[in-house]
């Protein structure tokens, strides 16, 4: 997927001797010097330099020491008293980015030099910068606040006046651009050009006056526009979606992952005070690299919409009333008990968790198992050969793992069945029939006990009979399997809202009504008794699945389509 | 002993009734020179280079026959190119400009030769983009040339194919340097690429092995074809041999355009028996030996040159300003270069720190914006001289300018660096005094003329 690869090596690549700040080591061959500095825990500072980006060498903080075997007459190297070769350095600073390893190499990331060097750069890039740093989004993870603090100098020796530049250019549908901050690193025309194909951004004018724009009558409007603001090393390119919402340091990081599609983008949720303000890409080599797509960056805003149900309902005659949870449990439990599995059916969904599908497929089997009609339904997008999916069902491999799913293929007879009058009872998980299933009023209309569990009130819902309302994927702790087979863990990072709960208990109290026994009281129980009964995860545990997630290497062939 | 030009690529110009057409040139023996090159195989007019110690003539002055050495046209897959750097924009520079317009047949001749010794079959012309006219010259004498069979297909009956291209420039000096150059040839902005990777001999123009060479250099190159290398080497002194063009811009009685053998005379002979003296019986004060981005030289100053004896051992000798031989090394020694051949003179009326303000102003208009130090630091030097300039300055404005230029020089992806800093570095560490007596508000003005506020 990247165009570059400056941070991974071939499995391979012969080692190379090379002496860092005095101290010889091995690496593999291919490295750069910023990438060899980093695996030694040094840290080498740059701007330009992206592991994923070509190289422009363009903004000189990685200047460091560079020095070369010395050779004698016969052009072998000399070496010195412990047997290693002597290095000749070279008079001027290099740049570490462009500066492959060769063998016997000698690299100083800390000289008196290579201090200077970064003090001069950071003095130069500072004197025509704004310094708006309390008005600025970038703040607090801005590349050259950090630096500045750490490399620069006390105080400005500029006096004259700044270049003035364009403000509050408005590039794109999510992006707004200050130029005036910018550092001509070049990285969102890399990013847009080598990474997306998208070559919509460029330099204009020249010198101190050099000016980043869109090129006339272009506009930086690709989904994945805001990987450019991610990568922004300051606070030129902001999100028109996030900009002006939060200081980024109140903001709690909760590792997850993205349910906007099958790729199961490696995410961290930005929140605060139970308000998720933003999504960001995490770095997940197998998955997502350091990218995520814009639509499902900021797919998450429906979490916090009006619309959220907030408390357990039931229908009451004609009416609906709040039911607490103890009262419409046994009720909904009673109900459905009552009934012959074939009358029964579950529309579930590609954006449950394992654990839900694997409570839910437990309540089927106590319904009546396979006589009990179940599938999801498909959503469909296109892949775009970057990173989206053309399934836009985060779980739809973890549904169909549970025997839950057909690939929506099952879908037609469910609904003919309730035509028909055969299916009495529908439970509806996260899904709208109405909406993406694209069913007709008169058959859910026909359903004689809706059950919806759900997170927003939707046109299925209003017409449910019990309205259990869920949580959403930043509210939940749980796994899930994304297209390649891949399992990966969401975690939580706001509560739920309200009397909602989270879906498992849900589940897992329905199931105990309904006289499937228990035991299990915390997700961590039900993730264990999940891969007691499933070989595709035999093994695992919710932690062993670590912030990157693991490839299931049993898990069956998927249905899909 | 008088001092006489020894006009060798100057031959023709300028003489009467010699015009640009080629039926001209052939009468003066033109593209007789290609023709005893198709003779000899291509390695062996790379050897006649290498034997001629011929340096580069655009301003870095790396020997060409090194320079063309490090392509192997017998490893190479990939097509080999030339591209004849004819962006001439060094302030103090106007040699390529005559010959292009004078004697544009002489340039092909000579780029011809060098395409037929390295195996390049496309070649290109970058000109100048303010050189209009040179451009259409160049493009009337490829038809001519191509009309007559010196260029295009099956050149002269040898079979070997040959194309040139005029590329006008985009308006930048920047383009002159030659990955910079490159990357405008290719059609982007012309920012120079990193070295390493990019050499242009390994990835060059569209990532293959590329030759860029000066104007200058190539007519050069015919003279070495016709003479043979060993002879060539006699002219001039070792290490610095053949002709060099100096264009003599400034407070001399004659400026103007000379063409010398290497070393053959000083700084002094120049102004003085060349130029007809400085300007209205004045003193010399300054003097820029190779165009603006060299160091300056300050008259009066006792310069200890090393030089090495045939012996080869090392021999110091100290000179005044005019003693000096202007050639590549002893230039070199005396701290400055003998860079593009601009000798831009200075009297004494001149106030250094206004010839600074305005050579400085000059690189912040040029620099191409793509590195931090230069990027920033050219604009900041040119606040900084512009205000010593204007009587604005302060105290420490003159330690704070060297520091910036310190700060650039060496730390840049091209020679830009260097080309803006070593002006700032050189005049105020040579006239520190009229500098910081401008920052204290004490220097008397000597001429009328304000630079504009910045």
């Amino acid at each position: 997927m990247n165009p570059f690869n400056h941070d991974v090596t071939a499995p391979d690549a012969p080692l190379l001797n090379v002496q860092v700040d005095g101290e010889w080591m091995q690496f593999p061959k291919g490295l750069n010097v910023i990438e060899v500095a980093r695996r030694v825990g040094k840290f080498v500072p740059h701007y330009c330099y992206h592991p994923k980006l070509s190289i422009p060498g363009n903004c000189r903080m990685c200047l460091i020491e560079l020095g070369t075997p010395k050779l004698d007459a016969n052009r072998k190297p000399v070496l010195d008293a412990g047997n290693k070769p002597e290095i000749a350095w070279m008079p001027r600073p290099q740049i570490g980015c462009a500066t492959q390893i060769s063998e016997g190499m000698g690299i100083r990331t800390q000289s008196p030099l290579v201090e200077e060097c970064r003090k001069g750069v950071m003095e130069f890039l500072l004197i025509n910068h704004p310094l708006d740093c309390p008005i600025c989004d970038q703040a607090g993870e801005c590349k050259l606040q950090e630096y500045s603090v750490q490399y620069g100098s006390e105080g400005s020796r500029f006096t004259d006046d700044k270049v003035k530049k364009p403000k509050r250019v408005d590039i794109g549908e999510r992006i707004v651009l200050d130029d005036e901050r910018c550092i001509m690193c070049s990285r969102c025309i890399r990013f847009s050009k080598e990474m997306v194909k998208d070559d919509v951004l460029g330099f204009i004018d020249r010198g101190s006056h050099t000016t980043l724009a869109v090129h006339p009558g272009k506009r930086l409007d690709n989904n994945y526009s805001l990987n450019t603001v991610d990568i922004c090393p300051v606070g030129a390119l902001t999100s028109k979606d996030f900009r002006f919402q939060m200081r980024v340091w109140f903001l709690k990081e909760t590792k997850s992952v993205c349910t906007g599609c099958a790729t199961g983008c490696n995410t961290l949720i930005g929140s605060r005070e139970n308000l998720v303000y933003r999504q960001t890409p995490r770095e997940n080599e197998a998955v997502n690299s350091h990218w995520m797509c814009d639509q499902g960056r900021l797919g998450f805003h429906y979490i916090h919409a009006p619309e959220r149900l907030l408390e357990p309902v039931s229908k009451v005659g004609h009416g609906k009333l709040p039911t607490p949870w103890t009262e419409l449990i046994p009720r909904l439990a009673a109900q459905l008990r009552e009934l012959p599995a074939g009358k029964i059916a579950i529309v579930a969904s590609g954006r449950m968790t394992n654990e839900e599908a694997f409570l839910l497929s437990q309540i089927r089997k106590i319904l009546g198992g396979d006589a009990v009609l179940s599938d999801i339904v498909p959503r469909k997008g296109e892949a775009d050969g970057i990173l989206r999916s053309a399934d836009l069902n985060p779980n739809a491999r973890g549904l169909e793992l549970f025997g839950l799913s057909n690939g929506g293929q099952t879908l037609g007879q469910i609904r003919h069945g309730i035509d028909t009058g055969r299916i009495e009872a529908l439970i509806v998980l996260h899904e709208n029939l109405l909406g993406d299933a694209g069913w007709p009023l008169s058959t859910v209309q026909n359903v004689k006990l809706l059950v919806v569990q759900s997170i927003l009130a939707c046109p299925t819902s209003e017409l449910a009979d019990y309205i259990l309302p869920g949580a959403s994927f930043a509210e939940k702790r749980g796994s899930m399997i994304n297209g390649n087979g891949r399992l990966q863990r969401l975690n939580k990072a706001i509560s739920i809202p309200g009397q909602a709960l989270d879906d498992w208990q849900i589940l897992l109290q329905l199931k105990a009504a309904l006289g499937g026994g228990n035991g299990l009281h915390t997700i961590e129980e039900v993730f264990k008794a999940m891969t007691e009964a499933t070989p595709a995860l035999s093994g695992l545990s919710l932690s062993r699945i670590g912030d990157l997630g693991v490839d299931l290497k049993n898990l069956p062939a998927t249905a899909a389509k | 002993m008088p001092i006489t030009e020894r006009r060798l690529i100057f031959k023709n110009i300028d003489q009467p009734g010699y015009a640009i057409d080629i039926d001209c040139y052939l009468r003066h023996d033109g593209y007789k020179d290609l023709k005893k090159a198709l003779t000899m195989k291509g390695p062996d007019i790379v050897a006649e280079v290498k034997t001629s110690g011929l340096r580069g003539r655009g301003g870095a002055g790396f020997p060409c026959g090194v320079k063309w050495g490090f392509i192997d046209p017998t490893k190479n897959t990939k097509p080999v190119y030339l591209i004849c750097n004819a962006d001439e924009s060094e302030p103090g520079t106007f040699k390529d400009r005559q010959i292009i317009y004078k004697d544009p047949h002489q340039m092909l001749e000579g780029m011809i030769i060098a395409c037929y010794a390295n195996n390049v079959h496309l070649a290109y012309i970058y000109i100048r983009g303010e050189f209009t006219l040179g451009a259409k010259i160049l493009e009337k004498a490829i038809a001519e040339a191509k009309a007559k069979n010196y260029l295009g297909k099956n050149i002269c009956g040898t079979g070997y194919d040959l194309e040139i291209y005029v590329h006008r420039g985009a308006g930048a000096y920047i383009c002159g340097e030659e990955t910079g150059l490159i990357e405008s040839l290719e059609g982007k902005r012309a920012y120079p690429r990193i070295k390493p990777p990019y050499f242009p001999a390994v990835l060059g123009l569209y990532m293959c092995p590329t030759i860029v060479n000066n104007v200058e250099t190539l007519c050069n190159i015919k003279h070495i074809v016709a003479m043979g290398g060993a002879a060539y080497a006699k002219i001039g002194k070792p290490n610095n041999t053949g002709t060099r063009l100096l264009c003599v811009s400034g407070d001399v009685e004659k400026p103007g355009y000379y063409e010398f053998e290497v070393g053959a005379l000083t700084i002094g002979q120049l102004l003085n028996d060349v130029c007809g003296g400085i300007k209205d019986g004045r003193k010399l004060k300054a003097l820029i030996p190779g165009g603006s981005s060299a160091k300056v030289m300050k008259a009066g100053d006792r310069y200890k040159i090393k030089t090495k004896k045939p012996d080869g051992t090392m021999e110091e000798k100290e000179m005044g300003l005019e003693d000096i031989p202007l050639d590549f090394d002893t230039l070199a020694a005396a701290g400055s270069m003998a860079g593009s051949g601009g000798v831009i003179v200075m009297d004494e009326t001149r106030d250094m720190a206004e010839c600074l303000a305005n050579i400085s102003t000059f690189y912040a208009h040029e620099s191409c914006g793509q590195c931090t130090p230069c990027r920033e630091g050219s604009l900041w030097m040119k606040k900084i001289t512009s205000r010593i300039a204007n009587g604005k300055g302060h105290p420490d404005d003159v330690g704070l300018l060297k520091n910036v230029a310190d700060n650039i020089a060496g730390r840049t992806i091209c020679a830009f660096g260097e080309a803006c800093a070593w002006p700032v570095q050189s005049f105020v560490e040579k006239f520190k005094n009229e500098f910081e007596a401008h920052a204290l508000g004490t220097a008397k003005k000597s001429t009328e003329q304000k630079l504009e506020a910045v």
